[in-house]
C-alpha cells in the first residue's frame, strides 16, 4: 500500500465524527461515540460455546495487564449466563469485525476498553444467549419465552439441557435482530471482585509472551540501530559477526543492520562483532540539559493560542499577588517488562507476525506495506503483552515494520529481539515538557489571572494521525489536564498556549500521557497558590471545586481516609491531588519523610470515581500499578542525552520503582452514576504533585522538577 | 555438557559462556523463564540453583556443573506450590511478564525463612522488578504463602 493510501486507509477507517484521540485525549467526545452501533455485532466474531460446554471469549483488544482478559469475559457472561468456570479467552486476529467502537480501528489504549466494549460484549452474549433458548425452544418444542437460563444450562422447569448439548444447533439459527440486556439489578458478575482467568498460566510460566513464540525454523535476530536518532548506516563490515558460530545471515535494513542467527545468545555475540560507519545527522546535536534550557527561553514567549479567556496581562499586572512558577520534566522511556519483539513469517503473498502489539490494525499495515503484501493477507496473532503502557502502540508501527524488513532481508522467518539496553535507548519516550505559569489573586484569595505556556514536542506530529488529531495547530495530547482543568473554570482571565518543537527524538504516549505533566504542573501550582493565599491545601480546592462534586467527593474522600485532619506521623507530611483524566477522577494523598536527604513515600490514599465500576478487584489492582508507575519518575527515572547519545542503557540507569520504595496504597473505589471512564491510567497523572506537595509541606522546599531531588 | 533441569538431565552442546537463561529458553524450551534485562538488574530471569533464587541472565552455563536447576516449570507439577496458589488468590499478576522470577525469588525466601517481615520481603525481592507494580499484593502474596505453607507443613 502506497504512503497516501495507507494514510486514507487510517483516517477513513477511524470515526470521522468521533474527533479522535488515539491521542488518548478521549473522554468526552468520543465516549459518545461508543453508544450501540445500529447493526447488532457477529456474535460468533466474539463469542463461541463448544460442544464440550467450554466458552471461548474473543478479545479484540489486547491482555497487557489490565485485566480485561477478565472484564470483557465477564460481560458476555453475564449477559450469556454461563458456567463462569468453563469461560476460556483468546485474542481476537486482527481484523474490521473487532475495530474499536469508538476509534474505528483495532487497538488498545487511552484507558478505553471496558467502556468502550461494554455494551457490544453484552449485546453478543445476549446474542448467543438467544441462540442457545431458540434451539432448547426447538428441541422441546416450546414458546422460548418459557424457558430460563442459568449457570451454562437452558431449563424447562426442572428439565434441562446444556450450552454444550445446544451448542451446534444454536450455531446453525439466525442471530437475532434485537436483544433486551438486564437490568442492573439482575447483574450477577458485573460489579463483584472477580478475580483474573490469566492467573493461572501466569503463575505457572506457561503464559505465553510475543518473546516466548518458537516455531521450527524461527531465526533470532537483532538489530544495530544508530547510536543517535535519525542515524544512518554509511558502511559495514560483516566479516567477524558472520564469523561468530551460529551466525547465519547479516543484512542491511532501514533501521541498521541485522544479524540473523539461531539463537539469542549467538545473535548478540555477532551484533556485538559488527563493525559499522554511522551517518550521524542532526541528532548528534541534541542535549536535554540545551533542551531544557531552550524550552524555558520558549515558555517566556506566546505559544499557539490553545484556551484564552479576558485579558490575562491586564488581570496579571493589576493584581495585587502574583506567582510565576516553572515546572520541567524529563524524558521517559516505558520499559515494559518484555523487551519489544516481533515474529515474522513471510510466505509468498502471505505473512504472519506474532507480537504483543495494542495497534493490531495499524501493525496490520505497516506489515502489508513492507512485504508488499495486501492487508487482509497479514495475519497478526496477538500474544500475551508483557507490559504495555503505550510503547507497543505506535503510529509508525517501528518494531513491528522493522521485524518484517529483517525477514524479507533475510528470506527466512525471523524473532526480532530487542535487548534492554536497546529499548532505553530505542526512543519512542514521553516527550520532555516545560510549563511556565504565571498566576494572580485577588482580594479574597481566588485565582484571578491564569497564563500558562507549555512547551514539549507533539507525540502526534509527524505521524498518520497529524491531520486529524493536531487542530488549530494544538495537539490535544500537549493540553490535557490544563486546557480542560476544572481550576480554570472560574478563572476570569486565561491564557494557556503551546510550543511543539521538533527535533529527532521519537516520542510517544505513556501510560496517562500529557497528564503525566500537566497534572504535576496545574496541582503543584495549585498548592502553591493555597499557600500564597493562606488557605489549607483541601479547603482551597474544595473552594476552588465547589462547582465540581465528582472531584469534591473523590478529594474528601482521600482526605478523610488519609486521616486528614489528625496530624501526620512524626516525621511526615501529606500532599494532595486530584485530577480528572480519561473520564475518570482520581484524588491522591501521599504521605511522606525525608530520610537521609532521600524522599521516601510510605502511603498513598486514593479515591477513584470512574463511574460504574465493573470490577472492583481489577480497579484497585490498576490504581496500585499506577502509583507504582507514576513514582518512578517522582523518585528516579529520568532518560537525558549528550551529543544525541542516551546516557541510561538498563535498569541500574534507568532506575524504576522497586519493591521497597513501594507505599502502603489504599484504593476506595467510589461507586457513583457518572458516565463510565477509564482505570488503566488516570491514578497515574495525580502521583507527582501529591508527593511533591508533601514533600513542600515536610521541608518548606517547592521542587518543581522531576524527579524531585531535595539537594 | 550435562544439565539438570526439572528433575531431568539434559545434554545440551552450547558454549560454556552462554547465559543459563539461553540455554534454558533457546535450546531447552523452558520459556516461562524471562529475558527482562540481560545484567542481573531485574530478576525476571529467577531460576533456583539447588535451591538458592539465582539469576540465570549471568550465569554462565559452565558455572552450573551438577548443580539442580529448578524453573517455574518445575517448581510444582500443576501450579500447587503455596506461593503459586497465593497468587492466584491475590490476584496479584498483572501483563505477568515479571512473575515468574517473583515466585521464584519468592518460594526460595519462604524456604529458607518461614515466616518472613515486610522488612524480609523487601530485602529478598527488591531484585525483582515490577513495571505493572503488582509490589503491594506480591508482599501481601508472601505473607499468604508462608501462612499456607506453615499450615501444610507444621
Amino acid at each position: 500500500m502506497s504512503a497516501v493510501t495507507r494514510r486514507t486507509f487510517l483516517r477513513t477507517s477511524l470515526l470521522s465524527g468521533a474527533g479522535l484521540v488515539i491521542a488518548f485525549h478521549v473522554p468526552r467526545r468520543a465516549m459518545a461515540a461508543a453508544a450501540p452501533q445500529k447493526p447488532l455485532p457477529a456474535p460468533n466474531a466474539f463469542v463461541r460455546v463448544s460442544p464440550d460446554g467450554s466458552v471461548t471469549v474473543l478479545l479484540a483488544h489486547s491482555e497487557m495487564g489490565q485485566g480485561i482478559w477478565t472484564t470483557l469475559a465477564m460481560l458476555i457472561a453475564e449477559e450469556l449466563e454461563c458456567d463462569w468456570s468453563r469461560v476460556r479467552v483468546e485474542h481476537a486476529p486482527a481484523a474490521p469485525a473487532y475495530a474499536h467502537t469508538a476509534f474505528g480501528m483495532q487497538m488498545t489504549g487511552g484507558s478505553t476498553t471496558t467502556w468502550s466494549e461494554f455494551d457490544r460484549y453484552r449485546t453478543v452474549g445476549a446474542m448467543a444467549r438467544d441462540m442457545l433458548v431458540r434451539a432448547a425452544a426447538q428441541r422441546w418444542k416450546v414458546d422460548p419465552g418459557r424457558l430460563r437460563t442459568a449457570n451454562g444450562y437452558v431449563y424447562r422447569g426442572k428439565e434441562k439441557l446444556s450450552y454444550g448439548q445446544l451448542a451446534e444447533a444454536a450455531e446453525k439459527l439466525a442471530p437475532p435482530t434485537a436483544v433486551k440486556l438486564k437490568e442492573p439489578r439482575d447483574w450477577k458478575l458485573i460489579g463483584k471482585r472477580v478475580r483474573r482467568l490469566d492467573s493461572p498460566e501466569k503463575v505457572t510460566g506457561k503464559a505465553r509472551f510475543g518473546m516466548d513464540v518458537r516455531f521450527p525454523g524461527l531465526r533470532t535476530a537483532l538489530v544495530a540501530r544508530a547510536p543517535v536518532f535519525g542515524g544512518r548506516v554509511r558502511s559495514y563490515d560483516a566479516a567477524k559477526a558472520r564469523a561468530v558460530p551460529g551466525v547465519e545471515q547479516v543484512v542491511q535494513v532501514p533501521s541498521g543492520v541485522a544479524v540473523v542467527a539461531r539463537d539469542f545468545w549467538s545473535a548478540s555475540a555477532g551484533r556485538d562483532a559488527l563493525q559499522i560507519e554511522w551517518d550521524l545527522g542532526p541528532g548528534a546535536e541534541i542535549d536535554s540539559e540545551k533542551l531544557t534550557a531552550s524550552y524555558r527561553a520558549l515558555a517566556r514567549t506566546p505559544g499557539t493560542v490553545a484556551l484564552s479567556r479576558g485579558d490575562c496581562d491586564a488581570a496579571l499586572a493589576a493584581a495585587g499577588k502574583r506567582l510565576e512558577a516553572e515546572y520541567d520534566v524529563p524524558y521517559l522511556a516505558h520499559a515494559p517488562m518484555e523487551p519489544l519483539n516481533c515474529s515474522v513469517k513471510i510466505d509468498g503473498d502471505r505473512c504472519e507476525i506474532w507480537t504483543g502489539t495494542q495497534f493490531q490494525t495499524v501493525d496490520q499495515g505497516a506489515a502489508a506495506k513492507v512485504a508488499g503484501v495486501p492487508p487482509q493477507n497479514v495475519t497478526v496473532h496477538t500474544q500475551f503483552l508483557g507490559g504495555g503502557f503505550g510503547r507497543r502502540a505506535n503510529p509508525r508501527a517501528d518494531f513491528v515494520g522493522e521485524a518484517v524488513q529483517v525477514a524479507r532481508a533475510a528470506g527466512v522467518p525471523v524473532k526480532t529481539v530487542w535487548t534492554r539496553e536497546d529499548d532505553v535507548r530505542g526512543g519512542f519516550y514521553r516527550p520532555l515538557f516545560v510549563h511556565r505559569i504565571e498566576a494572580a489573586l485577588d482580594a479574597k484569595g481566588l485565582p484571578a489571572a491564569w497564563k500558562h505556556v507549555i512547551v514539549g514536542q507533539s507525540i502526534i506530529a509527524g505521524t498518520p494521525f497529524e491531520a486529524m488529531l493536531v487542530k488549530n495547530g494544538i495537539d490535544g495530547a500537549s493540553v490535557e489536564g490544563v486546557v480542560d482543568s476544572p481550576y480554570l473554570e472560574g478563572v476570569p482571565a486565561c491564557s494557556v498556549s503551546l510550543h511543539s518543537p521538533r527535533n529527532e527524538v521519537p516520542v510517544l504516549w505513556w501510560r496517562s500521557v500529557g497528564n503525566t505533566h500537566t497534572a504535576f504542573a496545574m496541582e503543584s501550582m495549585i498548592d502553591e497558590l493555597a499557600h500564597a493565599a493562606g488557605r489549607k491545601p483541601l479547603e482551597f480546592r474544595a473552594a476552588l471545586l465547589r462547582d465540581k462534586p465528582r472531584h469534591l467527593r473523590a478529594l474528601q474522600v482521600a482526605a478523610e481516609k488519609a486521616g486528614f485532619g489528625k496530624p501526620p506521623p512524626a516525621g511526615t507530611a501529606r500532599g494532595l491531588a486530584v485530577h480528572e483524566s480519561f473520564g475518570s477522577i482520581v484524588a491522591e494523598v501521599a504521605e511522606v519523610s525525608v530520610e537521609k536527604g532521600r524522599i521516601r513515600v510510605h502511603r498513598v490514599t486514593c479515591a477513584i470515581d470512574c463511574g460504574l465500576a465493573v470490577n472492583p478487584l481489577g480497579i484497585e489492582a490498576q490504581v496500585q500499578g499506577s502509583v507504582a508507575f507514576g513514582l518512578g519518575p517522582v523518585l528516579k527515572s529520568e532518560l537525558t542525552l549528550k551529543q544525541g547519545r542516551v546516557q541510561q542503557s538498563n535498569f541500574h540507569d534507568y532506575e524504576v520503582l522497586r519493591l521497597d520504595e513501594m507505599p502502603r496504597v489504599e484504593v476506595h473505589v467510589l461507586q457513583g452514576k457518572a458516565r463510565m471512564g477509564g482505570v488503566g491510567e488516570p491514578a497515574t497523572a495525580p502521583v507527582a504533585a501529591a508527593v511533591a506537595n508533601a514533600v513542600f509541606a515536610l521541608t518548606g522546599k517547592r521542587l518543581r522538577s522531576l524527579p524531585l531531588r531535595l539537594a | 555438557m550435562k544439565l539438570h533441569v526439572n528433575g531431568t538431565v539434559h545434554e545440551v552442546d552450547v558454549p560454556g559462556e552462554m547465559p543459563l537463561l539461553w540455554v534454558l529458553r533457546d535450546v531447552l524450551g523452558y520459556t516461562g523463564v524471562k529475558f527482562g534485562c540481560g545484567m542481573a538488574q531485574c530478576g525476571a530471569c529467577t531460576v533456583h540453583i539447588d535451591g538458592k533464587a539465582e539469576r540465570s541472565c549471568t550465569t554462565p552455563v559452565s558455572a552450573v556443573g551438577d548443580r539442580k536447576v529448578t524453573t517455574i516449570e518445575g517448581l510444582s507439577a500443576d501450579g500447587s506450590h503455596p506461593v503459586q496458589q497465593a497468587w492466584r488468590d491475590l490476584d496479584v499478576v498483572q501483563c505477568g511478564y515479571c512473575q515468574s522470577g517473583q515466585i521464584m525469588a519468592a518460594a526460595a525466601l519462604l524456604a529458607a525463612n518461614p515466616s518472613p517481615t515486610d522488612a524480609d520481603i523487601d530485602a529478598a525481592l527488591a531484585g525483582n522488578l515490577c513495571r505493572c507494580g503488582t509490589y503491594q499484593r506480591i508482599r501481601e502474596a508472601v505473607h499468604a504463602a508462608a501462612k499456607r505453607q506453615r499450615r501444610t507443613r507444621p
